[in-house]
């Protein structure tokens, strides 16, 4: 269908060259050049990957599994699992895009000093995140106790807290993918928009934004995948109270110590997880930016 | 929230057609830019230059990407850029200015469709709907050739199809003035040729003030009203295209159009004048000048006849008059427009045809004897 070029339409140009269209790439060459041995630690790999999840499965107690799943424990801890997620995502959205513009477009060190903060929360162990949110936001922390003593509001553990956690941990995933697709698309599509006359604001929303939809969509996917997991800095900074602040990483943790439910809980709410996750991650890739319609 | 004129300035504000005038000094780096320009309506001014002269500088400061040190830019009575020492400086803003740019590279949106893309330049000069910008759309895809592709992605356009677009959505912003930046550079020559007309009867249609800056000589005379020749930053020469690249008088303008140019003084030689050059070589020339006159002689590569040998030292010359002869030496050799192009002693360029090639011996450093008539060479005055 691509290929037509002189037959389209009745109105096709006469002064088109049709001989020029230069979009072809080079196909892959016939014979591979990559060596043989690197598919031996490539499945070892793929095995370590793959195989505890193929365990979970062979190992989960399918009869109870129905049950299991749709206990009340485990349909609260996903339904919170799934609000929460939802919250930090559109969080790390409003305030993470905007963080990866200002990065992409600044130059020198400032850029690697806010690259270098930004980086933080992902190297840094979720555990000590926790701990550093309850310094800065618990009772008695830095702002914590402004807020407790001025206002009445109490932060940690309540589900409020847990969305914190969340787009503290979720927000490097997204801010440093939308930066990377904005430096990789440049400012000359930018530059034109403006001498046409169109406002930065018209610039952003139609020009720029949309040419880093892909890298906003894997973002975004990475931001939520990474909320839905969220443990360590849920855990001391909001707790695991039942249907409160109990996501389903907390659930699960919580039913594999016998607190209350089975070990046979716990991976069934693990195999609802990997569910939820590879749901998210199909979603994904079934929506691509500009192949609409 | 359009980011419109206010009310009062839009009638004589953005779109009005006028002439494009500039002076403006910037200093960057190794560059000390000093240019001054002036573009009529419906015209098309080329700036010539090697790499490096100010040219895309130039560029910048008039779609207002770069704050020169001092000078101003206006379309018509409009103040685009005024910047004077210890003054405060009125830099307007890309998207206020109504200068449009159309670069090497057409730039037009991946995720827009060719009608889109022009629409987004109806829109962004506000005043339309989405419906009346589509339609605006065909009509300007219409202009360029492009009737039929109005639903295409660039992807699924050639390269000469999207830089039609690209210039249908310059045009459809209705600048004032339009900055092509070696639009044609990347497209091949029939597809380039095509384009290049679009440009001419479009830039005339629309009333439209256009610089053009490009290092092909061609587009030069095809497309321009005057030619400015930009060398480390100074404008050099002026005029109109025919005038300055045939009789040229700067090397690289003499390079640039493909014609011999020595700059020298006269001098008084035993068997008659001579062209004497910075570095020595003497070249008779017609007696047209008194001696210590600076002046400068042109001549066309085709118009030597050449030689193998010479028992003179190179630079040396005589024979009878009405014809300079001199001797010279291959320095290299280059493919010619019919034949081999030889640089000889003092950059004279000769032009060798293929049937005198087995006569001659043309490895670097050999001798050659070189021989121009009188009338084929033009003495004139340094300017």
């Amino acid at each position: 269908m691509t290929t037509g070029t002189p037959a389209t339409g009745p109105s096709a140009p006469p002064a088109a060259p049709a001989g020029d269209v230069r979009a072809s790439r080079p196909a892959d060459p016939p014979v591979s050049v990559t060596p043989l041995l690197l598919r031996l630690p490539a499945a070892l790999a793929l095995g370590l990957l793959v195989l505890p999840v193929v365990a979970l499965v062979v190992r989960a107690d399918w009869g109870s599994l129905p049950a299991d799943v749709t206990s009340p424990e485990a349909l609260s801890a996903l339904g919170l699992s799934l609000v929460t997620s939802t919250a930090s995502t559109v969080a790390c959205l409003v305030l993470g895009v905007p963080l990866a513009v200002v990065l992409a477009r600044s130059r020198g060190w400032t850029a690697d000093v806010l690259r270098a903060l930004v980086t933080l929360p992902l190297v840094l162990p979720p555990t000590v995140g926790g701990i550093a949110l309850l310094f800065l936001l618990g009772r008695r922390g830095l702002l914590g106790q402004t807020l407790d003593a001025w206002f009445g509001v109490t932060i940690p553990f309540t589900t409020l807290a847990v969305v914190i956690a969340q787009t503290f941990v979720a927000m490097p995933f997204l801010v440093l993918g939308v930066e990377g697709a904005l430096r990789t698309v440049g400012t000359r599509y930018e530059t034109v928009a403006a001498t046409l006359g169109a406002g930065r604001w018209t610039v952003l929303r139609r020009v720029t934004l949309p040419l880093v939809a892909p890298g906003l969509v894997s973002g975004t996917v990475l931001c939520f995948a990474r909320a839905l997991g969220e443990f360590g800095a849920t855990a001391l900074f909001a707790g695991s109270t039942a249907g409160v602040t109990r996501t389903m990483p907390l659930a699960i943790y919580a039913a594999f110590n016998g607190a209350g439910v089975s070990q046979g809980t716990a991976v069934a709410l693990s195999l609802l997880l990997v569910a939820a996750a590879v749901a998210v991650l199909l979603a994904a890739r079934a929506w691509r930016p500009g192949r609409a319609a | 929230m359009s980011g419109g004129e206010p009310a009062g300035a839009a009638g004589q504000g953005t779109g009005t057609p006028g002439a494009v005038t500039a002076d403006v000094r910037v200093r960057r780096g190794v560059l000390a830019l000093d240019a001054t320009l002036r573009v009529e309506p419906g015209t098309v001014v080329a700036v010539l230059g090697p790499n490096g002269a100010g040219k895309s500088t130039l560029l910048d400061v008039l779609a207002g990407l770069l704050v020169p040190d001092d000078g101003t830019v206006r379309t018509g009575e409009r103040v685009l850029t005024d910047v004077r020492a210890g003054g405060r400086a009125t830099v307007v803003r890309p998207e206020r200015r109504s200068v449009g740019l159309l670069g090497q590279d057409p730039l037009v949106f991946p995720h827009l469709t060719a009608r889109e893309n022009v629409a987004f330049a109806v829109r962004a000069r506000g005043g339309t709907n989405a419906r009346a910008a589509r339609t605006e759309a065909d009509d300007w895809l219409a202009r360029v050739d492009l009737g039929g592709l109005a639903d295409r992605r660039p992807a699924a356009l050639s390269g000469g199809q999207r830089q039609r677009v690209a210039l249908a959505r310059a045009l459809a912003a209705r600048p004032a003035a339009l900055l092509l930046d070696e639009p044609f550079a990347q497209l091949d020559v029939r597809t380039a040729a095509a384009l290049r007309d679009v440009v001419r009867q479009q830039v005339r249609a629309t009333g439209t003030a256009a610089v053009l800056v490009t290092h092909d000589a061609l587009d030069a005379l095809t497309l321009a009203d005057e030619v400015l020749v930009l060398v480390d930053g100074t404008v050099v020469e002026r005029g109109r295209p025919v005038d300055v690249l045939s009789d040229p008088a700067h090397p690289f303008t003499a390079a640039l159009g493909g014609t011999n140019l020595l700059l020298g003084t006269v001098a008084d030689d035993a068997r008659g004048p001579v062209l004497v050059t910075a570095d020595g070589l003497r070249v008779p020339c017609p007696p047209a000048l008194a001696a210590g006159t600076p002046a400068r002689l042109t001549f066309a590569p085709s118009a030597v006849e050449v030689r193998s040998g010479g028992e003179q030292a190179p630079g040396s010359s005589g024979g009878p008059a009405g014809t300079a002869r001199w001797f010279a030496r291959v320095v290299d050799l280059e493919p010619g427009t019919t034949g081999v192009r030889v640089r000889t002693t003092g950059d004279v360029l000769v032009d060798v045809r293929p049937a005198d090639l087995a006569a001659l011996d043309l490895r670097l450093g050999a001798p050659l004897a070189l021989a121009v008539p009188h009338t084929q060479q033009r003495l004139r005055p340094r300017r």
